[in-house]
């Protein structure tokens, strides 16, 4: 367990995006909050607090989940992937680029989320049908566009990557 | 150079927002910031009798603004100004600001907002349509009607006795929560007595200004209005901004530092506007070979407890009413109404979804009626160019329905499947039905709105050789920045990275009109064009560029010229074309410059053991002009049919005592990933009217038709009558009672 030094609050020791991030904060403390106020990685949105809306979906030890609805307390010791982390440098991920190919993202408040949740779908099945994609996207609502621009751009990732091994 | 216009250019903020560096409202910090929240009634109706603090919490920590500290009027201006800023000795819905509250800390200004109570003396309020138009209550004005229209052509009164056919019914659709997935929110500074700075997630910066002004007492150039990167708004950042904007300026005024005020899920979705729900009954005469004789539509909308924006909603659903047909003898007649629910107001389509579902859906019982097909009926009535609308306005534009529906019908195999889904329904226990929906839309302003709007752009080049475009229209995900992009770069040959979109900002930019009425491409675009070809004209006069030029040589002369003359700007405003007449007092005339045409067909499949509805196809052919960017215009339909089958069979707003009960996306149910049906956008392309290359609106154009779309093919597959949306299961269900018999 972290340790707990003063007024109730955690130190919590994980890594983000690759690079180790330590951090107080109330145990209870949502790690969606922890991730925009603290760590200043904004680019993690909050929709509706519920754990509905996906956008503040995040990896957490390779898992999809809703950092609204993780407390601070829980990532300890994890490994955190961000919107911030899916690039190489000023090389986007496949799935980024393919959302700018085929308009993927409208108004843009969903597609952090969206994009990490197609990065983890492609992450465990590189080739997924369209209906995996319809699935593994469920937990992200978007309201623009109609969802359609969004499955192209994820199966229009895969192409990419290259034909199914 | 390959004309950029008609191409799938990405989008110009793209980068930014698959990134996650876009910056949106609750992305910008500033120093000593204090998080603002609103105490809001929790009755429909009463007076205030007194506000108080309970103890436990530390209250000369915080900032506490109620309507005695408002500088200059209590009211959020936008047509008549009856909406107070913040309620004073009554409230008129529940959900509505009394008190507001600023702390640095975000948690414990949520638990005081829970430790002000508020006591009332209640009075009786009134809910729905029928009590208000019976004037249950007299809750606003003399009679509960903030506006009625009256659209007459013909005679309609003498045309019944020479009918064949008359057939009625009623119609409903209910509230709709716009849903944008960021919540509302703003962030204000503001030196009391000096100036007042806002950004936020808005549609309207001009908007925002205009209810500003009058609430400070200040001089126009003492307010300024940014929007930061919008997170979807369909309407709802149209005028509810201007009422955030007040409330976090308030705060900012009295406590002397920023305010940031954003709103939860729970709270926007129950204080914001949402889709007026509405009512609409149909008369129908027909001859006996099934043309429209006479129609005669009554069409109330439910304006909540205040005017705001309900008026102009009203107008254009009342327009809409009568849809794309021919009909000599027409009377509609439009009311919005008051009661005590929270303001409804903009929603994509604004109006026209709600009388447009009214009409497809009669006329599908119209059809049975007659005894003719759906189309068939449709095929007999459509307007053709040269003819008259109700409005009495002649279609000057092409105009080719009948078109539209062999596109639509061949690309879904329509008669194929009506056919089938009869034959396989009769032993099926899920049963298929196909329906389609003809109408039109209406682009801009309505009637002089456009002229009396008087939009501006203005184009400047820097010595680099950059074009900057300064509008006051902005992106909320539907495009405009990449828009503007290709329609500036086409009209001066240069590529898209040349040409830059300044943020909307009114301290720079100039009134480009609000970012609503599927405006922004055809009237505001038209600008960006006429501005980007002035810009063209002068370098090419001043014997600075040659024609011919390529980017090298453009800059060139944009530097030379800047040299010589200091800047180089063009600024444009908008001139109605001339031909276009709108006589408000009758409520006749050209109501819009160029229409949007379209054939919508939804398929179904209905599960009757659980009422379940799927929406299993759905195919969007339109004509909306010229398409600036297939890619873009694509995903504006996609969009829109997604939220139309919400509308359809999903979004149910639940009220109870005039409150909204399903306030959280748990409860509230929009379509995901799973829901949405293969989707196939189809453009016919007749370019005319005053956008660019001949382009008109597209934006609210697929809300229209969706609904009842998917309304008719439920009613085909199950042979039960629909007459109101949503469709929910628990509605459905009670109907299919008789198959299960």
């Amino acid at each position: 367990m972290p340790e707990c030094p003063r007024g109730g609050k955690v130190r919590v020791s994980c890594t983000v995006n690759g690079k180790p991030a330590a951090f107080e904060a109330n145990p209870m403390a949502r790690f969606l909050d922890v991730l925009r106020e603290e760590l200043r990685l904004t680019g993690t949105k909050e929709g509706c607090g519920e754990g509905e809306c996906g956008a503040c979906a995040i990896e957490m030890n390779g898992e999809l989940v809703n950092s609204c609805l993780v407390p601070a307390l829980q990532v300890e010791g994890a490994s955190i992937r961000t919107i911030e982390g899916i690039a190489r440098g000023s090389t986007l991920d496949a799935v980024q680029q393919s959302f700018l190919d085929h308009g993927g993202a409208q108004c843009g408040i969903c597609t952090p989320g969206m994009i990490l949740a197609a990065v983890n779908l492609l992450e465990r099945y590189p080739h997924p049908s369209e209906a995996q994609v319809r699935e593994a996207l469920a937990g992200n609502l978007c309201r623009c566009t109609g969802y359609i621009k969004i499955f192209d751009s994820v199966l229009g990732a895969c192409r990419e990557a290259g034909p199914p091994r | 150079m390959e004309r950029l216009i008609g191409q799938s250019v990405p989008r110009k903020e793209g980068l930014s927002k698959v990134t996650g560096t876009a910056r949106y409202i609750d992305d910008i910090e500033f120093p000593e910031m204090l998080h603002g929240v609103t105490v809001r009634s929790t009755i429909p109706r009463g007076h205030i009798k007194e506000i108080c603090f309970d103890s436990g919490i530390p209250w000369d920590e915080f900032t506490i603004v109620t309507a005695k500290d408002i500088p200059a009027n209590n009211y959020v201006a936008l047509i008549i100004n009856d909406q107070p800023c913040l309620a004073d000795q009554s409230v008129n819905h529940a959900e509505e600001a009394i008190v507001l509250l600023a702390h640095p800390d975000k948690y414990l200004v949520e638990e005081a907002r829970c430790a002000v109570r508020i006591d009332y003396e209640p009075l009786p309020p009134i809910f729905t349509i029928a009590d208000s138009l019976a004037k249950k209550e007299i809750v606003w004005g003399q009679d509960n009607i903030f506006k009625s229209y009256s659209v007459d052509k013909g005679d309609v009164d003498s045309a019944w006795a020479d009918a064949a056919f008359i057939v009625e019914g009623e119609y409903e659709t209910g509230a709709q929560e716009q849903f944008y997935i960021e919540p509302q929110g703003i962030i204000a500074r503001a030196i009391a007595g000096e100036e007042v700075t806002v950004w936020g997630s808005l549609q309207c910066p001009y908007y925002v200004h205009k209810a500003l002004v009058p609430i400070f007492g200040l001089p126009k150039e003492r307010i300024r209005v940014v929007q930061a990167e919008t997170g979807g708004g369909f309407g709802g950042k149209e005028e509810y901004p201007s009422m955030i904007a007040a409330h976090a300026a308030l705060l900012a005024w009295k406590s002397g530092k920023p305010v940031k005020m954003i709103y939860d899920r729970a709270e926007d979705m129950v204080a914001t506007t949402k889709r007026h729900p509405s009512r609409t009954h149909h008369r129908t005469a027909l001859t006996r070979d099934g043309k429209f004789l006479a129609m005669d539509i009554d069409f109330v909308l439910d304006g909540g407890a205040y005017y705001t924006l309900s008026p102009v909603v009203l107008s254009r659903g009342t327009i809409h009413a009568a849809g794309p047909y021919l009909c000599p003898n027409v009377r509609v007649r439009g009311r919005a109404v008051a009661t005590n629910v929270p303001p409804h107001g903009a929603f994509r389509g604004f109006g026209a979804p709600q009388s447009v579902f009214a009409l497809e859906r009669h006329l599908d019982r119209v059809a049975a009626a007659v005894g003719l097909a759906p189309d068939e009926l449709r095929r007999r009535n459509f307007i053709q160019q040269g003819q008259t609308l109700a409005v009495s306005q002649v279609i000057r534009e092409k105009t080719d329905m009948n078109l539209l529906m062999d596109r639509a019908f061949e690309a879904c195999d329509y008669h194929e499947k009506r056919a089938r889904f009869e034959r396989e329904n009769a032993h099926s226990i899920v049963k298929k039905g196909i329906g389609f929906a003809a109408f039109l839309h209406g682009a801009g302003f309505t009637g002089s709105g456009e002229e009396y709007l008087a939009s501006e752009a203005l184009l400047e080049a820097t010595p680099e050789g950059i074009v900057r475009v300064l509008a006051g229209s902005t992106e909320m995900g539907q495009g405009a920045n990449t828009i503007f992009t290709q329609i500036a770069a086409d009209a001066l040959g240069l590529q898209c990275d040349l040409i830059e979109v300044l943020q909307p900002d009114t301290a720079y930019v100039p009134n480009s009109g609000p970012t609503v009425a599927s405006r922004t491409t055809m009237i505001v675009g038209g600008l960006v064009e006429s501005a980007a070809k002035n810009l063209q004209r002068t370098l090419l006069n001043s014997g600075l560029l040659q024609p011919g030029y390529d980017c090298a040589a453009f800059a060139q002369a944009c530097r030379e010229y800047t040299g010589k003359f200091g800047t180089l700007k063009s600024f444009v405003k908008y001139r109605q074309p001339p031909g276009l007449k709108w006589d408000d007092e009758k409520y006749r005339g050209d109501a819009y410059s160029a229409y949007g045409w379209a054939v919508y067909v939804a398929e179904v499949s209905v599960d009757t053991r659980t009422a379940d509805v799927c929406v299993d196809n759905f195919t969007a052919v339109q004509d909306v002009g010229k398409i600036v960017n297939p890619m873009m215009a694509t995903g504006q339909v996609e969009g829109g049919v997604a939220q139309g089958i919400g509308l359809a069979i999903y979004e149910n707003v639940v009220w109870k005592d005039g409150r909204m009960m399903n306030s959280q996306m748990t409860n509230y149910i929009m379509p995901t990933s799973l829901d949405v049906p293969p989707i196939r956008v189809i453009f016919v392309e007749f370019p005319f009217g005053v956008g660019p290359a001949g382009a008109k609106g597209i934006g609210e154009l697929p809300l229209d038709g969706t609904a009842p779309a998917v309304a008719n093919a439920i009613a085909h597959a199950t042979g039960v009558d629909i007459n109101r949306v949503p469709v929910t299961p628990e509605v459905l269900i009670e109907k299919l009672e008789p198959l299960y018999a």
